[in-house]
């Protein structure tokens, strides 16, 4: 590829590809501060559909060591989007080390909370808002829960908001930039995590509580049965099913031995005044 | 009708709470299992039964009532169509 850009993110070494300048400048950016990997793990290439959509309408589309065959391309200046839709694709597809978990994760005190949920539950907002309050910032897609000792691993990529979750993360003094607008999942907005998540990005710490929050409904809260929380993690991980005998034995030892909650909330104020109450009840 | 499973060996078992998360090691599946299935195919370590036979080696186990036979044929045909137990 004409572009590229490497950046190691946790246990993760990517190379990224590219047919434009935009996307690796808009990388570069987005990752300035972040180690280079020795060898590059999962590779993601970013083309045009056709020759002439390397200038005409340029579109994006994407590629890499997994890819899906009706994967939609996006236009040139939601190539960053493009680019961490294919770094999300690779993990999701080829990781086998971890036990993935669709989860965001936050660390405090060496311990870590999980919040697992569909996009729209609020997960990379309270995760966001939390890391904006001291907590350490492991990461808003992927919990990789290691098949040894189950601790969780950071994967402190760029964490991605949402539509009206940019306006409050900027609300609670967060600096989020670039934003895409009119992306097929609407506004994204990107929010840098701090030097401290970055630096440490190779320290895992063993899961103490997971929620499964729910945006935008009355106060709420309820614990989930250990059955029910092993169901629901099994949808929740890309390469469950993959992992064999493996990711059975990461996924029972993570629902035995950590509280599982559904959690109802309103707004990121009543979200943050759950996790404040739920955590210190620990 | 008589059934047979794997050896215990072949599956490994986590009671979670009421119910079991079993792995089936031959096939790679996952299952949640209620009870008795659990115990059902600890009872076919012994060799193929029949579900008389699955009643009476239960009952040295549990405190079962005679009606569980019925019961019991129709939990091995949901573990037959699982694929952990089949005819034998």
């Amino acid at each position: 590829m004409r572009h590229a850009f490497q950046v190691q993110v946790g246990p993760v070494g990517f190379r990224i590809g590219s047919a434009w300048r935009g996307p690796v400048v808009a990388l570069e950016q987005l990752y300035g501060g972040y180690p280079g990997p020795d060898v590059p793990d999962m590779t993601v290439r970013l083309f045009p559909e056709r020759p002439w959509r390397h200038v005409v309408r340029p579109s994006v589309a994407i590629s890499g060591d997994f890819w899906l065959p009706d994967a939609a391309p996006l236009p040139l200046a939601q190539g960053l989007l493009a680019a961490e839709m294919g770094m999300n694709l690779q993990v999701a597809l080829g990781w086998r080390r971890h036990l993935l978990l669709h989860c965001s994760a936050v660390e405090r005190d060496g311990r870590v909370l999980l919040m697992s949920g569909a996009s729209g539950s609020g997960k990379s907002t309270l995760a966001t808002l939390l890391a904006l309050r001291g907590w350490r910032f492991l990461g808003d897609e992927f919990a990789f829960v290691a098949l040894d000792d189950g601790r969780i691993h950071p994967f402190p990529r760029a964490s991605s908001l949402k539509n009206e979750a940019v306006a409050a993360v900027r609300g609670a003094g967060g600096v989020v930039g670039p934003v895409l607008e009119g992306t097929p999942k609407g506004t994204i907005g990107y929010w840098r995590p701090p030097g401290d998540a970055v630096a440490r990005m190779a320290e895992a710490a063993p899961p103490a509580l997971l929620l499964f929050p729910r945006y935008g409904r009355p106060e709420a809260v309820e614990r989930l049965a250990a059955s029910e929380t092993f169901m629901l993690l099994t949808q929740a991980s890309t390469n469950y099913v993959a992992l064999g005998e493996a990711g059975f034995g990461a996924l029972t030892r993570l629902v035995q031995s950590v509280p599982a909650l559904q959690v109802d909330y309103p707004d990121g104020a009543a979200g943050l005044a759950l996790v404040d109450r739920l955590w210190g009840a620990l | 009708m008589r059934y047979a499973a794997d050896p215990q060996a072949m599956r490994l078992a986590v009671a979670l709470d009421e119910l079991v998360a079993l792995y089936h090691r031959p096939s790679g599946v996952t299952h949640l299992l209620a009870p008795p299935a659990p115990e059902l195919l600890d009872a076919l370590a012994e060799g193929p039964a029949d579900s008389a036979e699955l009643l009476v080696r239960l009952s040295r186990l549990y405190d079962l009532p005679d009606a569980a036979a019925g019961a019991i044929a129709a939990r091995m045909e949901e573990l037959v169509l699982a694929g952990l137990a089949w005819r034998a």
